[in-house]
């Protein structure tokens, strides 16, 4: 058969009984040509040779001290380091949702003192950088030298310096925490109002009080909501951990650095630092796609979340006519 | 304790506001025990207003609204009425079923749990004792074989028939439509309105607010018409409808009819 890539000339030669038998002989045998993409190649060309470049540079450039890397990769010390990452971030979440879901109902309270100091929360930990609230908290015994803890204007229960409370782990917990809880904040508020009204009056309207409607029906459907973007907090605040290193907190960035300051093996222990967030991040992605995967199937849309992890994937099902072409 | 002929609803001199709206002008009524009364009338005439704050979703600005001849949603001291609390209010709801235009079905239940949630949450029935009764009502509104199903697996008949059994879980005095067919396709309206007037045949006191002038006619036992937020003519369906005496009335029925 002749391959005619010409365009469908429908019907122009209807009145020649013979030229009509070839046309529908054409037809059966038309395919539609996959579109030349020369771009895309030369793309996937130019990546290469810079992927390349890059391998090349860290095989051979032997600054970067592959064998230091393997050396303390699985070091004791640096093992502490992971450990109290994963508490800091443990704790300080934990703070960050209560926190959060308090301000979020205090928010979208009547009470409009309620809600105006929510919002007062918020602005203040949103607008101003964590490493500023960790530092300020650390050094809150310049400000407040004697802290006590009693009835307002009556007797002390317990009273003292701050630096008694507030050593380094529990000021980066509750720094952590506090900025948290603004963010959390927020991506509650969105859950609760993405719950449609309508869900309320039903509530009501079957007899529910308030918090019993807030407990069976408005939370499991706000739920869906913020449970993916909460994943994605958790992994946010396992690198923000970080930060607490400059309160000489042992965390895993830190316990790196207090090597290298000894060692002067400044990149390859940085490299190793890199490594295991890497490891932790991926560990978090891959139970929040799960997480993802399993609220997104009780929702109404399928098509939302579940990004595909493979890049070869994606660039095949995005290539035309695949199918088509066989 | 109320006599034979004390009126379950009574309606007098309500009035409300939204912001400088005012969507309620004095609202007098009366629905007795075994009523069916349809309100029909134009969009912004008030009719759905008046139904929810029957069972108190909106709060009246004066006037007084009463079911069971004790104030809806208030409790009367001498001359004041204080709001209940939000627990008394609960109690009070559970003995109205509503049933809304979007049906709003719990859409993280089946349909079978949207049923039972009242009963078991509210009422503290057993959950074998309200499946049980729950099954029944599904077989009632015609859907027994869909008690697992999900609300967005279900047609809009569908969910509107699964959101009248919720409402009649309860065991309602009364049930309030909120126009219960105004968001269904038109193939699917026959069937809501078939399960609303077996409701009606079986005694149910219902209010319902609708665009459906043929269920008015068959199944009201009384019509209103409403418009700008107060009751322009009522009676008689078959005679309001065939028979209007305001001109505003005639110029609605002919306009949907």
């Amino acid at each position: 058969m002749t391959r005619d890539t010409s365009p469908i000339t429908g019907g122009s030669t209807v009145a020649d009984g013979h030229t009509a038998l070839t046309e529908a002989d054409e037809l059966a045998d038309l395919r539609v040509e996959r579109t030349p993409r020369p771009g895309r190649w030369i793309a996937i060309a130019v990546i290469l040779v810079l992927v390349a470049m890059l391998g090349h540079a860290l095989v051979t450039n032997a600054r970067f001290q592959w064998s230091v890397v393997g050396q303390y990769l699985f070091n004791g010390f640096i093992f502490g380091g992971i450990l109290r990452t994963l508490e800091l971030t443990g704790l300080a979440m934990l703070i960050g949702v209560l926190g959060g879901i308090g301000l979020a109902v205090a928010r979208l309270s009547e009470n409009p003192i309620l809600s105006y100091m929510s919002r007062l929360y918020i602005w203040f930990f949103r607008g101003t950088p964590v490493l500023v609230q960790v530092l300020i908290l650390f050094n809150l015994s310049a400000l407040f030298p004697r802290l006590s803890l009693g009835i307002p204007f009556g007797p002390d229960f317990i009273s003292g310096s701050p630096n008694t409370f507030l050593q380094a782990f529990t000021t980066a917990v509750i720094a952590l925490g506090f900025n948290e809880a603004a963010y959390m904040a927020e991506i509650v508020r969105g859950g609760l109002l993405a719950v449609h009204p309508g869900q309320r009056d039903a509530a009501s309207a079957i007899g529910m009080t308030r918090l019993k409607s807030m407990r069976y029906i408005v939370l499991p459907q706000a739920m869906r909501i913020i449970i993916p973007s909460t994943g994605n907090e958790v992994i946010g605040m396992l690198k923000n951990t970080s930060i607490v290193s400059v309160i000489a907190l042992p965390e895993l960035l830190f316990s790196a650095q207090i090597i290298y300051s000894r060692t002067y093996q400044t990149i390859p222990l940085l490299l190793v630092a890199s490594i295991w967030y890497l490891v932790m991040t991926t560990v978090l992605t891959l139970a929040q796609t799960r997480l993802e995967r399993h609220y997104g199937r009780s929702d109404r849309s399928t098509a939302t979340g579940v990004r595909s992890w493979s890049l070869l994937r994606s660039v095949r099902t995005s290539m035309p006519n695949r199918g088509a072409t066989q | 304790m109320t006599t034979p002929a004390a009126p379950l609803v009574r309606a007098q001199k309500v009035h409300k506001s939204f912001g400088q709206v005012e969507v309620l002008r004095g609202i007098d009524l009366d629905v007795y025990s075994g009523d069916v009364l349809c309100i029909i009338g134009p969009s912004g005439s008030g009719k759905s207003t008046f139904l929810r704050c029957i069972n108190h979703l909106e709060k009246i600005d004066s006037g007084l609204l009463m079911l069971d001849g004790k104030p809806i949603g208030y409790r009367r001291r001498g001359n004041t009425l204080r709001e209940l609390k939000d627990r008394d209010l609960a109690t009070f709801r559970s003995q109205v079923g509503m049933v809304f235009q979007h049906f709003n079905l719990f859409p993280h239940k089946t349909a079978l749990q949207n049923i039972t949630e009242g009963p078991i949450r509210v009422k503290g029935i057993s959950p074998t004792a309200a499946r049980a009764e729950a099954e029944q009502l599904l077989e009632r509104v015609g859907l027994a074989k869909f008690g697992a199903k999900y609300p967005r697996q279900l047609s809009g008949g569908q969910q509107q028939r699964v959101a009248i059994a919720r409402a009649l879980a309860m065991h309602p005095k009364l049930l309030l439509f909120d126009e219960p067919t105004s968001a269904l396709d038109p193939e699917l309206v026959g069937e809501v309105l078939e399960v609303m007037r077996d409701l009606a045949r079986d005694g149910m006191t219902m209010i319902v607010v609708t665009h459906e002038i043929g269920f008015a006619r068959e199944a009201a036992s009384n019509l209103i018409f409403m418009d700008e937020g107060i009751i322009i003519e009522q009676g008689d369906p078959r005679e309001v409808i065939s028979n209007p005496h305001h001109e505003r009335t005639k110029a609605f029925l002919s306009a949907v009819l």
